[in-house]
Parts: C-alpha cells; sequence; structure tokens
C-alpha cells in the first residue's frame, strides 16, 4: 500500500484547506523557480525519466510528448492546453484534484507551459464542473495576486492561465474537438495529421495533457524522477488516481502505486466488493470505454497499462466500475451504449450511424427479444466501427460491446432463449396480437 | 526534401507531388477510390469514411482523402509505402462503412430525382450488400426549406457536409451548416430561410444522393432520357460552360460542365435555373402592327414590310444589338446595313465609352475585353474593382476572387457602390473620381507583384466614360500592372455584363464615320431616326424610341416586342449553333439542344432574307460561310475557346488616346437592380419571377429589423 509520505494528492479528499497558503505548506509552489532554471531539457528529461504516461486514457508518455513542440517559437505562439473534460463514465479523479489541490494543477501549468515555450495555458473544463470552476477561478486569483504566475511575476517566465467552461459535451473531451469548442465552433474532432503540436490551438502548436498528468509534473521534479519511477512496472510507472466505484463498500478516489493488484486495490481501499470478492460478476477497469473483465480475470490481473492490455482492456482513465452478482450485465453495457450513442459527434459515418444500431440491438437483447444469429452480427457491427472512425470515440463505443460478448456471450443466449419459452414462434405474432 | 513522392499502390510505383492526397495518389495510379464527402474544390472533410484504404503497417485503415501523402513515412527498411487499394480488408472496411450509411438511408431511389445519377446508388452496387441486417426502424428527418431552388428530402441526407463547405468557402455565404449530433445530426439553412447565394443551385450538383435536389427540375424527367447538349450560357459575359439536358422539344435542366478557365465546375443560379423561360413567353410567328394592334403575319408579309423600310433613306436606319445577340446575327445586320448605306449601329445602348473614342477613333480590341483572364485573378496579389459589382454582373467569377482572396492573400479595392462582395475588400471611392487618389490602396497597387486592375461597363457610361476608362488604363501603366516580354502580365481589363457585348465590338457594331451613338439617339428619342431594327433590345425605356418604326429581332415577348411595329421571332440561345465572346474575349459556341420554336429563325438567316428583298444579296448562304467571312474579316474570330490573355499586355504597353472629359464625381451604381431578371429569358422564367420575389421579401425582413 502505498504510504502517505509518497502522496502527491495529499489533500485528495478535501480534509485541509485547497487555498494557497494550505497548498504552499502542503509542498505546492516549492522550489518552482529553482525547477525552471534547471532549463528546458532539464524538465522534459526529468518527465521522461520518470516513466510518466498520460493519464487522460491513452497513455502516451508525457515527457516525450513535450518535446514535439517546436523548439523555437516562430511567428505562433505555443499553447498549453489542459484537458478538464472529464466526462468519461466512472471517472472523478480529476474533480477532486480540482476542488481540493487546485494549485498543484496550476503551477504543472507553469512548469509544462516553460517546458514547452508557452506563455498562455487554457484549462478547458467540463460544463457540468460548476464547482471546480469556481474553485479553479478562485486559485487563479490566487495566484495571480501572489504573482506566482501573470505579467512578471516571481518565477520570470509571463504566463497566463485562462479557465474555459465547456458546455457539457462528451466529445469535447477528444483533444482535437476539444481545440475546436475552445475556439467556439461546435466541437468535432479533426482530422489527424496534422497533430495539435504542429497545429492545435488557432493554428498554433498546442499541446494537450490531462489533469492529472500536469498536476503530478511539479512534484516529479521536486522529488526527481527516480522517486516516481520507483513506483509501479517497468513501462508502467509512478502512482496513479484511480476512482473505484458500483458495488464496493466504500465507493472512493484513491492514488495508489500503478501495477497494484486489482483485487488488493478493491480489498484494501474500498472495503472489497459487496456481499465478498465470491459475488463480483465484472468490473470496468478503466472508464466506460473499455471492455469489461470477467472475476477470473479480476482475480489476478495488475492494474497498469500493460497488464490490462494483455486481458484485452485497458487502463483507461483508471475509473473502475465494479458490478455484483446482482448486475443485469447485458443492460448495463446498453446504457453504456446508449451513452456513446448520445455523445456521437455525428461528423463520421461508422460512429454517427453504428452506435445507435449496437444501443439498439442491446437494448433488445437485454430483454431477451433478439436472434442468437445477432450475436455475431453485433460483434461484426462493432468491429466495422472500431478503427474506421476520425477520433477514438468509435473504439469506445466499440469496445464495451465487444467485451461483453467476449465474456458474457452465454448470458445472452440463455435471455434469448429464455424469452422464446412460451412464445408463439410466429416472428411479429405478440406485435400483430397487440 | 524533394516535391515528389514515391509510393506502391496496388502493386504499382507512383511518383506524385509530397501535396497530393492519397486519394489523388491512388488515382494516379489507376486505382479507383470510392466516395462521399471528397471534393475536390473542397477542404477535406474525411468524414464519410468511404475512402478507406489499406497502408501495410497501419493498424487501421486510412482514410486515403484526409492523408497527405508527403507527411507518410518510408518502410522501416526504406522502401516506398504500400498501398492497397483492393483486397479483402479494404472491402471489408468500405462494406461496413456502405452498411452504415444505408440503414438510414430510405430506400426510395424509385421516386428519387436523383436516381440514376447518384452516387450512393452507383456505389452501393459494388459495396452494399444484397439485404439489410438493420431491421429497426429507419430515421426520419424532418425535410427543410433552403428557398425556391433546392429541393431538400433531409431522410436521404448522408451527412457528408459537401454542400456546408461549399456555401461557406466557395459561396461565402455561411448559411448551411449542421445542428446536432450523433444520428439526430440535421444539415439546414441558417432559420430555415433560403439561401442567399447567386450559386446556391451548384449544392444540387455537390449532393452525392437525392437530399439537395433541383425543385424547378423535381419530377420532371430521368437522366437516361434526356438529351445531353454541351454549350455555353449567355446570362452573362463569363460564358460558363453548359450542359443542355433536354428531352423531346423542351430544355428539361442545365448543368455546368468543367472548364477550368471559366467556370471551374460551378454555374450561377440563372445560368442554371431559367430553362423554364425558354419555354415561356416566346415569339413562335412574325408579327405586324395594324391600326396599332399587333397581328400575326407569315414571313414574307412581315419581311416585305421590313425590306421597304430598308430601302428609305439609309441616313435615317438604325440597327442596335441587345445582351444576347449572337455574333452571326450581328455580322449579318451589321452586312445588311452597309449595304443599304446606314452607318448608326451600336451595341452599347447604355451609353458605353467602349471599341471607340467619344471622337470616333478605333480603340484597340485590348481595351475592352478582360485580358488578365479570369482565372488570372488566381496569380493576381491585387485586384481593383472599378464600377462593377462581379458579384452580380459575374457571379461565378466572384466565386473565384473570393478563393483568390481566401486561400491567396489577394488584396480588393473597389470603386463605386459598396455590396457585400462575400470578401474583405477596401472601398477606395464610391465615384470614378477617386481614381485621382487611391490613399493607403494605391500603394497595395504598387507593392503587388501582378496588380489587376478591372473597370466594369456601368464606369464607362456616360459623358465620363472614355475618361475613366484611359485613367484606369493608365493607373495600370502605373502600378506595373502591364509587362511585356517572357513574364507578360496583362492586369488591365474590363469586366462586361451582358453576353453579346465583346462579340459585338469585335464585329464592330458600332457607329460608323459621322454617324451618332446609341445613347445620343435615344436621348433625343430617335428624333432622327425612321427605322430601328433591334436585335433583342429590351434594357432601354420604349418611349425612346419615340416614333420610329421599331423592327424587333428577338425570341421572347418582352418590352421590345410590344413596342415593335414587326416583330421577327428568332431562336434563343439553346436553339441554334451560334458565337458568343466572353469577356476575356474567348470565342465560344452554342450548340442547338432543341429545334427553334414555331417559325423562329435564327438572326443571319433573317437577314440574308431581307437582303434579298432590297436587291442586295448578302455573299453567304449558310452560317458556315457567313463565320468564314467572319474570320476573315475579324482575325480574333479564328482562334475558338481562347483567351489571348497577357498576349495583349503589348498592345496595352502603349497609353489610350487623350481623354477630353474628366473624371465624374457622381457614384457609379450596379448596372444591375435584380440579378434574376436581367433578360428576356430570365422574365419569362416563373423560377427566376420566385427567387426575385424571394429576395425582396428577404431585403425587407432585414430592412425592418
Amino acid at each position: 500500500m502505498l504510504e502517505d509520505k509518497d502522496r502527491i494528492f495529499t489533500n485528495l479528499y478535501g480534509r485541509e484547506d485547497w487555498s494557497l497558503e494550505a497548498a504552499k505548506k502542503r509542498g505546492a509552489w516549492h522550489l518552482t523557480r529553482d525547477m525552471l532554471q534547471c532549463g528546458r531539457d532539464w524538465i522534459c528529461d526529468q518527465i521522461k525519466a520518470s516513466g510518466l504516461r498520460g493519464r487522460g486514457g491513452a497513455g502516451f508518455p508525457t515527457g516525450l510528448k513535450w518535446t514535439f513542440m517546436p523548439k523555437q517559437v516562430g511567428d505562433r505562439p505555443h499553447y498549453l492546453v489542459v484537458n478538464a473534460d472529464e466526462s468519461e463514465p466512472g471517472t472523478c479523479k480529476d474533480r477532486d484534484i480540482m476542488r481540493h489541490d487546485p494549485h498543484l494543477l496550476i503551477e504543472g501549468c507553469l512548469v509544462a507551459s516553460y517546458a514547452m515555450r508557452a506563455h498562455a495555458c487554457y484549462i478547458y473544463l467540463r460544463g457540468e464542473y460548476i464547482y471546480e470552476r469556481e474553485r479553479m477561478e478562485a486559485a487563479v486569483k490566487e495566484a495571480y495576486e501572489a504573482k506566482l504566475i501573470g505579467k512578471d511575476n516571481v518565477h520570470g517566465w509571463d504566463f497566463d492561465v485562462y479557465i474555459h467552461h465547456g458546455a457539457g459535451a462528451y466529445i469535447c473531451g477528444e483533444e482535437t474537438a476539444l481545440l475546436e469548442s475552445l475556439e467556439g465552433k461546435k466541437g468535432q474532432p479533426r482530422l489527424k495529421p496534422p497533430f495539435p503540436a504542429n497545429a492545435g490551438l488557432y493554428g498554433c502548436p498546442t499541446t494537450v495533457n490531462n489533469v492529472e498528468s500536469i498536476a503530478v509534473a511539479p512534484t516529479i521534479l521536486r522529488r526527481g524522477a527516480e522517486w516516481f519511477s520507483s513506483f509501479g512496472r517497468d513501462n508502467n510507472k509512478g502512482t496513479k488516481v484511480f476512482c473505484i466505484s458500483g458495488h464496493v463498500n466504500k465507493p472512493c478516489n484513491v492514488e495508489e502505486a500503478m501495477s497494484i493488484p486489482m483485487k488488493q486495490l478493491i480489498e484494501e481501499h474500498c472495503g472489497g466488493v459487496r456481499g465478498g470478492w465470491e459475488n463480483l460478476k465484472a468490473v470496468i477497469p478503466g472508464g466506460s470505454s473499455v471492455p469489461l473483465l470477467p472475476r477470473e480475470i479480476c482475480d489476478t490481473v495488475l492494474m497498469d497499462f500493460d497488464a490490462l492490455r494483455e486481458v484485452r482492456s485497458g487502463l483507461g482513465t483508471a475509473g473502475m466500475i465494479v458490478m455484483d452478482n446482482s448486475t443485469d450485465i447485458v443492460k448495463a453495457i446498453a446504457r453504456i451504449s446508449y451513452f456513446y450513442k448520445h455523445e456521437s459527434c455525428g461528423q463520421c459515418t461508422p460512429c454517427r450511424e453504428g452506435t445507435g444500431w449496437m444501443w439498439r440491438v442491446l437494448e433488445r437483447m437485454a430483454r431477451g427479444e433478439a436472434e442468437h444469429s445477432e450475436i455475431d452480427m453485433l460483434l461484426d457491427v462493432a468491429g466495422q466501427v472500431e478503427g474506421h472512425t476520425i477520433c477514438a470515440l468509435g473504439d469506445a463505443a466499440a469496445w464495451p460491446v465487444q467485451g461483453l460478448i467476449r465474456h458474457f456471450r452465454h448470458e445472452i443466449e440463455e435471455r434469448i432463449s429464455n424469452y422464446r419459452i412460451g412464445k408463439p414462434l410466429v416472428q411479429g405474432a405478440s406485435v400483430a396480437a397487440e | 526534401m524533394s516535391d515528389t513522392f514515391k509510393l506502391v499502390v496496388d502493386g504499382k510505383e507512383v511518383e506524385v507531388p509530397r501535396e497530393y492526397t492519397l486519394l489523388q495518389a491512388c488515382e494516379e495510379a489507376g486505382a479507383e477510390i470510392p466516395r462521399f464527402c471528397f471534393h475536390e474544390r473542397l477542404s477535406v472533410a474525411g468524414n464519410c469514411r468511404m475512402c478507406l484504404v489499406q497502408w501495410e503497417g497501419a493498424p487501421k485503415p486510412i482514410a486515403s482523402c484526409a492523408q497527405t501523402v508527403g507527411d507518410m513515412r518510408m518502410n522501416p527498411d526504406g522502401s516506398p509505402p504500400n498501398i492497397n487499394t483492393k483486397g479483402e480488408y479494404v472491402e471489408n472496411a468500405r462494406n461496413g462503412v456502405m452498411e452504415f450509411l444505408l440503414i438510414n438511408h430510405p430506400l426510395d431511389c424509385p421516386i428519387c430525382d436523383q436516381g440514376g445519377e447518384c452516387d450512393l446508388q452507383d456505389q452501393a452496387v459494388a459495396y452494399g450488400r444484397s439485404d439489410s441486417r438493420y431491421e429497426m426502424n429507419k430515421r426520419a428527418v424532418e425535410d427543410k426549406n433552403m428557398g425556391p431552388l433546392v429541393k431538400t428530402i433531409m431522410t436521404r441526407c448522408i451527412q457528408c457536409t459537401r454542400c456546408v463547405r461549399f456555401v461557406a468557402e466557395v459561396a461565402g455565404v455561411e448559411e448551411i451548416g449542421m445542428i446536432s449530433r450523433g444520428e439526430d445530426a440535421e444539415i439546414t439553412t441558417y432559420l430555415e430561410q433560403s439561401l442567399t447565394s447567386e450559386l446556391s443551385g451548384n449544392v444540387i450538383d455537390l449532393c452525392p444522393v437525392g437530399a439537395l435536389t433541383s425543385k424547378p427540375y423535381a419530377f420532371n424527367a430521368r437522366p437516361w432520357e434526356l438529351r445531353k447538349t454541351e454549350s455555353i450560357d449567355v446570362m452573362d459575359a463569363i460564358g460558363s460552360s453548359i450542359r443542355v439536358d433536354a428531352k423531346g422539344a423542351a430544355v428539361m435542366r442545365i448543368m455546368p460542365r468543367v472548364n477550368e478557365e471559366v467556370n471551374e465546375e460551378w454555374l450561377s443560379d440563372k445560368s442554371r435555373f431559367v430553362w423554364d423561360g425558354l419555354g415561356r413567353q416566346r415569339l413562335d410567328t412574325p408579327y405586324v402592327r395594324e391600326n396599332g394592334k399587333l397581328r400575326p403575319a407569315d414571313w414574307s408579309e412581315a419581311l416585305s414590310v421590313v425590306a421597304e423600310k430598308l430601302k428609305g433613306d439609309a441616313s435615317r436606319i438604325a440597327a442596335f444589338a441587345g445582351d444576347l445577340a449572337c455574333v452571326e446575327g450581328m455580322k449579318a445586320a451589321k452586312d445588311l446595313m452597309i449595304a443599304v448605306g446606314a452607318t448608326a449601329l451600336d451595341c452599347r445602348l447604355s451609353g458605353q465609352k467602349l471599341g471607340i473614342t467619344p471622337s470616333g477613333d478605333a480603340l484597340p480590341r485590348e481595351s475592352y475585353i478582360l485580358n488578365p483572364t479570369l482565372m488570372g485573378v488566381e496569380e493576381a496579389d491585387a485586384l481593383l474593382i472599378i464600377g462593377a459589382n462581379p458579384r452580380v454582373e459575374a457571379a461565378v467569377w466572384n466565386a473565384r476572387i473570393r478563393k483568390a482572396w481566401l486561400w491567396n492573400d489577394l488584396k480588393v479595392g473597389l470603386i463605386g457602390e459598396p455590396h457585400d462582395l462575400t470578401y474583405d475588400y477596401t472601398h477606395v471611392a464610391s465615384s470614378t473620381s477617386g481614381l485621382n487618389d487611391l490613399g493607403a490602396f494605391g500603394d497595395v497597387l504598387k507593392n503587388a507583384k501582378k496588380p489587376m486592375i478591372v473597370v466594369g461597363e456601368q464606369a464607362v457610361v456616360g459623358d465620363s466614360g472614355y475618361a475613366t476608362l484611359k485613367a484606369a488604363h493608365e493607373l495600370a501603366l502605373e502600378c506595373g500592372a502591364i509587362v511585356s516580354g517572357d513574364d507578360a502580365w496583362a492586369g488591365f481589363g474590363v469586366l462586361h455584363n451582358a453576353a453579346s457585348r465583346v462579340g459585338a465590338l469585335d464585329v464592330g457594331f458600332l457607329p460608323g464615320e459621322g454617324a451618332k451613338s446609341a445613347s445620343e439617339h435615344l436621348s433625343s428619342n430617335c428624333a432622327d431616326l425612321d427605322t430601328v431594327i433591334l436585335l433583342g433590345v429590351d434594357e432601354v425605356p420604349m418611349s425612346q424610341f419615340g416614333d420610329s418604326f421599331v423592327v424587333y429581332l428577338g425570341s421572347h415577348g418582352d418590352a421590345g416586342a410590344s413596342r415593335a411595329d414587326v416583330i421577327l421571332p428568332t431562336a434563343a440561345y439553346t436553339e441554334k449553333n451560334a458565337t458568343y465572346v466572353n469577356t476575356e474575349g474567348r470565342v465560344q459556341m452554342t450548340t442547338a439542344a432543341v429545334q427553334p420554336k414555331g417559325a423562329a429563325k435564327e438572326e443571319w438567316a433573317i437577314f440574308r432574307a431581307l437582303s434579298d428583298l432590297v436587291g442586295k444579296t448578302l455573299p453567304y448562304n449558310s452560317a458556315d460561310q457567313l463565320r468564314d467571312a467572319l474570320r476573315e474579316d475579324v482575325p480574333s474570330f479564328a482562334g475558338m475557346n481562347f483567351a489571348p490573355g497577357n498576349a495583349g499586355a503589348e498592345a496595352l504597353s502603349a497609353p489610350l488616346p487623350a481623354a477630353t472629359e474628366s473624371l465624374s464625381d457622381d457614384p457609379v451604381f450596379c448596372p444591375i437592380g435584380d440579378f434574376y431578371l436581367t433578360n428576356p429569358i430570365a422574365r419569362a422564367s416563373a423560377t427566376m419571377a420566385e427567387c426575385s420575389l424571394q429576395k425582396q421579401t428577404l431585403e425587407v425582413s432585414a430592412a425592418a429589423e
């Protein structure tokens, strides 16, 4: 279990004051000026050496991403954009960071912006995050007043932070859709390439990072890359905020070392599964978009990028949704499918048409009102959506369905068979009778 | 880095420019790539996902329309990347996309106007399943109002957003957009108002399915029943390339043809939808006025009445050519007038000072054509428009100016009444006297590498007209717009607004020695004239013909016909092979798509017949012989479909003869009050009337706000 001294987010539960004074006591804004003086290369090298992988879901090495920005500022300014559009069902880590440790994020923004030669940073907040927005605005105001950021600040790097409040669309968490939305347009993902590091916000070099990736950066620099990389397995280093919800006794956000076994995480921090581990049915390990895992896998699987990939799921945002045996798993996935159907931007064909199709079939399957052959058809449709779209929402919509069929096919089949018992054999007969 | 990139498409190696998209590269290699959203002249959307191809080594299929070739990586061993456009992997991906497109697309092809020329239909044959796996209800979408031209059946829409991109990028009015998201995404116009663009009809061609179809053409014909004739448009001086689709004796629709140099592949709404005017208000038999009333007559009677008049005092006979007159008719008319000794010819009815100086000296051809050419605006880096509103005078060209403004950073200045031209411009002055001091825009022109100065017809109207032409030409010389030699650039030209004008000036349909100009005759109510022959003149106040005997040749019963004492019906532009010269000096020919209405004849044949009756037989018996004679007289008619362009720089280097008048302080107004009703054919069209009404309604409601 991660010791308290090794926690980055020491006020994750809001037991202490969030404001600047208290944050400084907990270590925020300590030695920031010295970090900047160590130079951009040092910052990027440290982040690279720490093994930090993006905490937004895709797990791209953060230090490497920072080095993609042009080495010189040309005629276009550089921007840092922080993705705080945390909308993945089951995920609420960024919310607590912004609520209770906002200064770590602001400090991270400064450090990252300095490393990428950006003088401005936009924090794009999810539309529903009203309190978080107020808290962030208050924290930014404090930082400005203390001359920690702004023009002629104590760190010697002119730097502005802007809080932008989204309108509540899941797709705006996709980095290029976020940029479109930030520019005042309809949030629809852009084609890549060009990647944001080349042409991002207003066509300028931009890096988009998740809140957690940015907020952990100053502490990594303060305590050293070696400290951070002492947690977790190779290629999956560091600590991570896990969000555990669903059928556990004590749902919580908890910062833990990467590669902690899932069972340990649930037992130690969440008081175990409701009704005991034996009552576990499945876990969605990384936010609603990743395929679920049945109990047999949950028994042993480690919570990191590679281990979950090996079992054909993913760490995603580490938003775990725990489901016990009382769950109607088909209905649960149908609900997730509805979410993706609702949030699809409608720009490209497979996602626009496929998400609705999958949802409708799943709704019927949840009732049992389907054909056995439709299971394979559904799998095929999911395969046609996956990888054929502009952004990853198509994949996100397809994976839960694929996970369901992979692990719980028998349950769907059973339901279809049971539905037919005692029903007339002629298709549509019940409709005609109505 | 080299400018080209090598790749292997289906085992065939090709080398293409780096800026090519993968789709273009594949086509270069001879592979056919299906697509819906991709269009060469619009930005890349990459949203239909139909053009997926396999890039060996890539984890996912690639949308080839969105992948720039220059951004691609070599294989790890350094060999060019391998692309597969065929095979199970690609087929499977495309079949999937096609299935998604079809699950919510109504299977109403039998009643859909797009049927037979529908991209979705065609590609479904190649990639579609024979049955549907989607057993739920299809989505229905409410139809939207897009005005009198574009009919919408939005359930058929596949959200390719071509129309959205067209109006935003080419037409320059952001009036179509996508609302809602996911399955509920719908294409609509802003508040469901009509489109205000003069180019709105092009979205019909762009729509790959039957969501946007032609309202006037709805349920009229099937594409395979139509006789397709390639021809030239005469609604403006651009001379867009068109295809006239006819069924039986009627023109059913008009479509644009691709002509990079003229209209790219766009067509203005007037040119596209005027066809219903070709069937209304037609003059199909000669008429003679008797006791103040017109009565039908036969050709021999009507011609002998006219011949009698032509035998009168030649100094009191005049012939004026209107906006739609063809070169053949004007040539024959001119020859006949010379034969009878009359010299009062003119084609410049509003008093444009073109072709000759006010004192009667001839001006070079280069002084009245658009030397820099329509396409040349894409090379130019500064453009000064003097007294023209290209949005209504040359709508298709306006889109090209906008394109240059958007992509090439063209700077535009305007002298004349300010209008919404769909791009930003510097308003230099309202009157032509602004040419004396261009202010900051003068520096823009001087610093430009290829400046372009375009004079509108309206700018050269009136007493100061020639002075304006002269001043504009001088400005062109001063700012380096005229460069002869190897890098020739002739950045001076005139933008005409009627199809007949350049042809008329080329033929020399101008007052002869000592003769008064048309505007002089008209302002004195033709007191010096006994007989006036009008070749489709409808745009001047008819009272100005005073008591003279008016012979009207034309196709439509409009202002000229109701004033006429004799009406000689002629064929419209879709009914004859006739020559027109566009504003660039490009000689083009229309092709007859249908027979002339009733007893209507071609103009030249009428004059040939008249010449017999007056005993001065013209020396040609066929249109071909006439054209041979024409080519002998005027060498510029020898080259077809080509614009002299920068070759004119030499002639333009010399200053024009001095002007005696000075520039005017009166504002230059747009000569076209109503874009939709500029000529007799358009005025006969119910569609155009509806457009005009719609526009007025929108303007009134905008004014009320």
